[in-house]
């Protein structure tokens, strides 16, 4: 779409983007121990913090999805013809890569998407304090526009 | 619900809507009591058969769940008597409350994400539930966005006139951004069409016109714009003989009412460009000359860039795509990062028979398109112009 003549750019008017969070990867380490050496306060504190994430996200009219998604799985492949799927199980040493779950949003702005981005990164962790995890932010891709 | 029956349900609901507004009561709440005077008659009907007087039916409906919801509020009550006392409208004062609501809805104040959601509810009659799945959003969200932009409004001064360019601007988006997959029923490209029909019968204004006549000619295409497998087709490529001509004709009828005003604006010219391609009887026979005349005056009206951007493509095909190319250049002073500038570039290298230039910058607007149809025409594109390149070289 044309947003505006003004701006010069074309954004469309809803966008949808993911932010992904993935278990301390990212550009650098954000450097936080795993949750399995927090506390159980320190872990409440947290996925409080999602909750309410996703609440904040509801009430803005923003919210479409967010899943976090267990460690363990499986790589699967076509195993060629009539033969089963090959299957490697995880989890992988390359934990680094893992995803650990997903806010889908729908907002007015990239700017918008990398404000929400910044909020999930300050989650609380070890003594409450923001856990700077690097959040990954991926447009989707849209309809294209009808006017040719 | 028949299809015939949701449409008469649709305008039933905007008439109420209207009427109940006009005759002071308060726009949120009266949208909400009209709401659940549509879904109360979504449920109804099928069983009960749809009433004699639907419009009588649904103002019936609605005016006691405008009065249930403001039973508590004593202060509103007498306003409310006077709404109950009030004639019922007649053609014009409808296509005043059409007008009125469309002011409402696209509020200068709202974010296009707002008043989008609400004008497809408010003016169209749409359930938030269609909304939501027309636009693959939860159901939570867009009442959520709803219900703030009816905030946003509360909080308005309303004493001003409509800005019509507002609502131009909200119509457009809902046609341009029009999705088409998932399991929803709503083509949104036909209920900006329908919104844009209404307005054209209650405003005058030249490019209210104009974009009524860019949608029809534009929608005239939709069979021939894509194929079978979901690829898009490039206009140069369709089959013309899939293009739906009685749209054709009655868009440019619109049109050529609205320039007869000699008050020309962005959408009358946008509408001209799509009529001289609806018009060519093949891509060869395109009247690009002209095209050229309507887009160096879409850049003057509008000083936009990305007018700039197509106009580069019609300078490609009157003075050759070398000139083209130059045209991109300039254009692309104001426009660096722009995503689509690639597939231009791209397509006046192919032109001027540079494929192997041209190879490299489809695949590199590929990786920048911003929809998966787009990504996937031009990828082959790139892979054409790779292939011209090896036939050429063995």
């Amino acid at each position: 779409m044309r947003r505006s003549g003004r701006t010069g750019r074309e954004e469309p008017a809803m966008p949808k983007y993911l932010l992904l969070k993935h278990y301390n990867g990212g550009p650098e380490p954000a450097g936080f121990p795993p949750m399995s050496e927090w506390t159980p306060d320190e872990i409440t504190a947290h996925i409080k913090f999602q909750q309410d994430t996703g609440r904040m996200l509801t009430e803005s009219g923003e919210f479409v999805d967010a899943q976090a998604a267990s460690p363990d799985g499986a790589w699967v492949r076509y195993g060629g013809p009539d033969s089963a799927p090959v299957v490697i199980d995880g989890p992988f040493p390359e934990t680094k890569e893992l995803i650990a779950g997903w806010f889908l949003i729908d907002v007015e702005s990239e700017r918008r998407a990398y404000e929400v981005a910044a909020h999930v990164s300050s989650a609380p962790g070890p003594g409450g304090k923001p856990i700077y995890e690097w959040i990954e932010v991926r447009p989707l891709l849209t309809a294209p526009p009808t006017v040719e | 619900v028949t299809q015939a029956t949701e449409d008469l349900l649709r305008d039933a609901a905007r008439q109420v809507l209207g009427a109940l507004v006009r005759r002071g009561a308060d726009f949120a709440a009266a949208e909400d009591a009209v709401q659940e005077a549509l879904l109360e008659a979504n449920l109804r009907w099928p069983q009960t058969g749809t009433p004699a007087q639907p419009t009588a039916w649904l103002t019936t409906v609605a005016r006691h769940k405008l009065v249930d919801a403001q039973r508590a509020d004593a202060a509103r009550r007498q306003r409310e008597r006077l709404v109950a006392a009030e004639p019922p409208a007649g053609p014009t004062e409808q296509g005043d409350d059409t007008l009125l609501l469309l002011f409402l809805c696209c509020h200068p104040a709202l974010s296009p994400t707002a008043a989008v959601p609400l004008t497809l509810r408010a003016v169209g009659g749409l359930t938030t539930r269609q909304i939501s799945a027309a636009y693959l959003l939860p159901e939570a969200t867009i009442a959520q966005r709803i219900s703030r932009a009816k905030r946003v409004i509360a909080e308005q001064e309303l004493n001003r006139p409509g800005d019509v360019s507002v609502v131009l601007r909200v119509l457009y988006l809902i046609f341009n951004e029009a999705y088409t997959a998932g399991a929803s029923r709503v083509d949104l490209a036909v209920e900006a069409i329908r919104l844009t029909r209404l307005l054209y019968e209650s405003c005058p204004e030249p490019e209210v016109g104009g974009l009524l006549a860019l949608m029809l000619l534009h929608h005239a295409r939709r069979f021939a714009r894509v194929d079978e497998n979901g690829m898009l087709v490039p206009l140069d490529e369709q089959d013309r003989s899939k293009w739906d001509r009685p749209m054709i004709a009655e868009g440019v009828r619109v049109l050529t009412a609205a320039l007869a005003h000699d008050r020309h604006g962005e959408y009358q010219a946008q509408a001209a460009v799509a009529a001289l391609h609806d018009d060519a009887a093949s891509a060869e026979e395109t009247d690009w000359p002209q095209i050229l005349a309507w887009y160096d005056e879409l850049v003057d009206l509008t000083g936009n860039p990305l007018a700039e951007l197509s106009r580069a493509v019609a300078v490609g095909e009157v003075a050759g795509p070398l000139a083209g190319l130059r045209s991109v250049d300039a254009a692309q002073q104001r426009l660096p990062d722009y995503p689509r500038l690639l597939a231009v570039r791209a397509h006046l290298h192919s032109r001027a028979g540079d494929n192997a230039r041209a190879a490299e910058l489809f695949a590199l607007a590929a990786r920048r398109a911003p929809s998966t149809a787009e990504r996937d025409h031009l990828l082959k594109r790139a892979a054409q112009a790779r292939l011209a390149v090896t036939r050429a070289s063995s």
